[in-house]
């Protein structure tokens, strides 16, 4: 069996400041095809600007990143999306005046999902439908049709997902997925992840849950003050000494 | 206090199987009652140039349709699609300019121009606000807004067009009854076409651009290419509209430009009911005759004008057609708690 894994994410000396705040210093990675890398760094340490970086929300000043052989950089979101690298949004993003399923049309639009054949026959909602079942929406119950303005947030976590699962991407980089939920929601996300990475989804999360961030993950990036401060698995993370220093501060002597 | 013991009771009357705008019908007084008010409607509308007294009120009623143009397309792109397009008098002026100068300078027959005017006028509308279209809400208004102004200032400085004299005469209609059930079937057909165009999956997406653009761009999608779709479709009904003024009133000149195209669409919209595309007609065919019966007070019908605005704004934000439509739906009556 040929088990040989291929870069899919390769990001190199990646820089961006906002005004005299150094956000990304340097940052360099690699990440292998259907692995879950996890980000984790206290807050301010430029998590979520490495995903807008590598989505092409923020231009980066300098640096590389390149997904298989395409370089990212430069490239538009809407293009980087439209390649397979697709993002959730820390703060929930959905289109509130849309029922749920509804809200599945609009990636389910775009190219990228007009190329791939549907089972369907091209009834878009009824792969939407499809699509919010696999992510732990009731087929059966109202819940699907219901506006995305009535959804509670555990269920809107989900509806990003599905935004991103619609476009059949090959990245999804998750921005936050179990904040603001409470242990059971988080609970019912963990298989979910799992069955994305069984699926031969590559992921990267953003997190600041580390229990189930580390249940999950195959390689962890510690970042704080817009630095790669470690990169390993993550029990051989968590040992590392800057890494204590960052989270739990100077140890003192006695 | 008499008044804290009672309390307004709303009864839902019709159909009982509904949720949120869906209906299960079940039997003929279901259909005929969802069926009354709209085929009401478009009756009325079918007879109105029969009912009105003499040729005048007859050329008032097809200008009134085309301020009812103005105001669905206007209602569209704000509502539908989140780009607020403050243009209506460009969109007047191109059509106009453009099957009025064929049909001066070239000759060609109504039938012609005004399709020419209207896909031509529409594309250039399109090409020309498609640096702006990436700027959002107030911007991408005052840009639109700007236009016509702009373009009067062209027209007079360069002497284009004869200037001020203007294109004269422009071919007519062959009579008032084809002008006007002319506008009138239009006015149907575009919105029957939006309001079904909203509803399929690039209405779909139009909504979602006006909820929420990041997540469109996150979804793979280039959200100023569907802007253009939705631009061109609100400029064609624009242009159409231009081209039948030019044609109706047999002259074409920088009065097409005129602010009143702009303004008056917005206040139809906002009296008839923001994002109901009926309203906005509705508004329409109310505000321009009565604009007409005031005309004896000359400039104080801007005072009107604005009195509606303000008025609806305030006390009756959702409009006329949403406010009947509730009434229509609900029984509403004092019950004692």
């Amino acid at each position: 069996m040929g088990e040989q894994k291929e870069t899919i994410i390769r990001v190199r000396n990646l820089s961006k400041s906002f005004g005299g705040v150094k956000a990304l210093n340097q940052v360099s990675f690699d990440l292998f095809e259907g692995e879950i890398l996890g980000i984790i760094g206290p807050n301010g340490s430029g998590k979520t600007t490495l995903v807008n970086t590598i989505t092409g929300f923020v231009k980066p000043e300098s640096g590389e990143i390149f997904f298989r052989n395409i370089r990212l950089t430069g490239l538009p979101h809407y293009k980087i999306a439209d390649l397979g690298v697709t993002r959730t949004f820390q703060v929930v993003r959905p289109f509130f005046s849309l029922r749920s399923f509804k809200n599945l049309i609009v990636p389910l639009w775009s190219s990228r999902a007009r190329r791939f054949a549907s089972s369907r026959g091209g009834d878009r909602d009824a792969v939407a439908i499809d699509l919010l079942e696999e992510v732990g929406f009731e087929r059966d119950a109202y819940v699907p049709y219901k506006s995305a303005s009535s959804l509670p947030l555990g269920y809107l976590k989900r509806l990003e997902l599905a935004r991103c699962l619609a476009l059949r991407p090959e990245v999804i980089i998750c921005d936050e997925v179990f904040s603001g939920l409470s242990m059971s929601e988080i609970a019912s996300m963990v298989p979910l992840i799992e069955r994305l990475r069984t699926r031969g989804v590559t992921l990267i999360m953003v997190e600041h849950r580390l229990r189930e961030l580390f249940s999950v993950a195959d390689k962890v990036i510690v970042m704080n003050f817009g630095e790669k401060l470690a990169e390993g698995v993550p029990e051989q993370v968590m040992q590392d000494e800057k890494v204590r220093r960052a989270y739990l501060g100077e140890e003192i002597k006695v | 206090m008499a008044e804290q013991e009672r309390r307004k009771e709303r009864l839902d009357r019709g159909i009982k199987a509904r949720t949120e705008g869906l209906y299960a019908i079940s039997s003929w007084r279901e259909v005929s009652y969802l069926l009354a008010p709209r085929a009401g409607l478009i009756i009325i509308l079918l007879l109105l140039p029969l009912i009105v007294p003499g040729l005048y009120w007859q050329r008032v009623l097809a200008l009134a349709g085309v301020y009812a143009l103005l105001a669905i397309s206007f209602d569209f792109l704000a509502e539908r699609v989140g780009l607020v397009c403050i243009g209506g008098a460009f969109m007047i002026g191109v059509g106009g300019y453009i099957s009025g100068a064929l049909n001066y300078y070239l000759k060609l027959p109504v039938f012609l121009t005004i399709p020419i005017g209207t896909l031509g006028g529409a594309l250039l509308c399109t090409l020309l606000w498609l640096p702006c279209l990436p700027l959002r809400g107030i911007y991408f208004a005052v840009v639109t807004f700007m236009f016509p102004f702009l373009t009067t200032s062209l027209i007079l400085a360069g002497n284009l067009f004869e200037g001020t004299e203007g294109l004269s005469p422009i071919m007519g209609f062959p009579n008032t009854w084809i002008a006007v059930y002319l506008m009138i079937v239009l006015i149907l057909l575009f919105i029957f076409g939006l309001r079904r165009l909203c509803g399929e999956d690039i209405g779909v997406v139009f909504a979602g651009v006006k909820d929420n653009d990041l997540a469109v761009f996150a979804s793979g999608i280039n959200v100023t290419r569907v802007k253009i779709y939705a631009l061109y479709i609100a400029s064609l009904i624009g242009c159409f509209a231009g081209a039948f003024v030019a044609h109706f009133s047999g002259f074409v000149g920088v009065s097409l430009f005129a602010v009143d195209f702009s303004i008056m669409p917005i206040a139809a919209c906002i009296m008839g009911g923001p994002g109901t595309m009926v309203g906005p007609a509705l508004g329409a065919f109310i505000l321009a005759p009565l604009s007409e019966l005031l005309r004896g007070f000359g400039q104080l019908r801007v005072v009107l004008y604005c009195l509606v605005l303000v008025g609806f704004i305030l006390f009756k934000p959702e409009g006329l057609l949403s406010w009947a439509a509730r009434k229509y739906h609900q029984i509403e009556h004092w019950v004692k708690v």
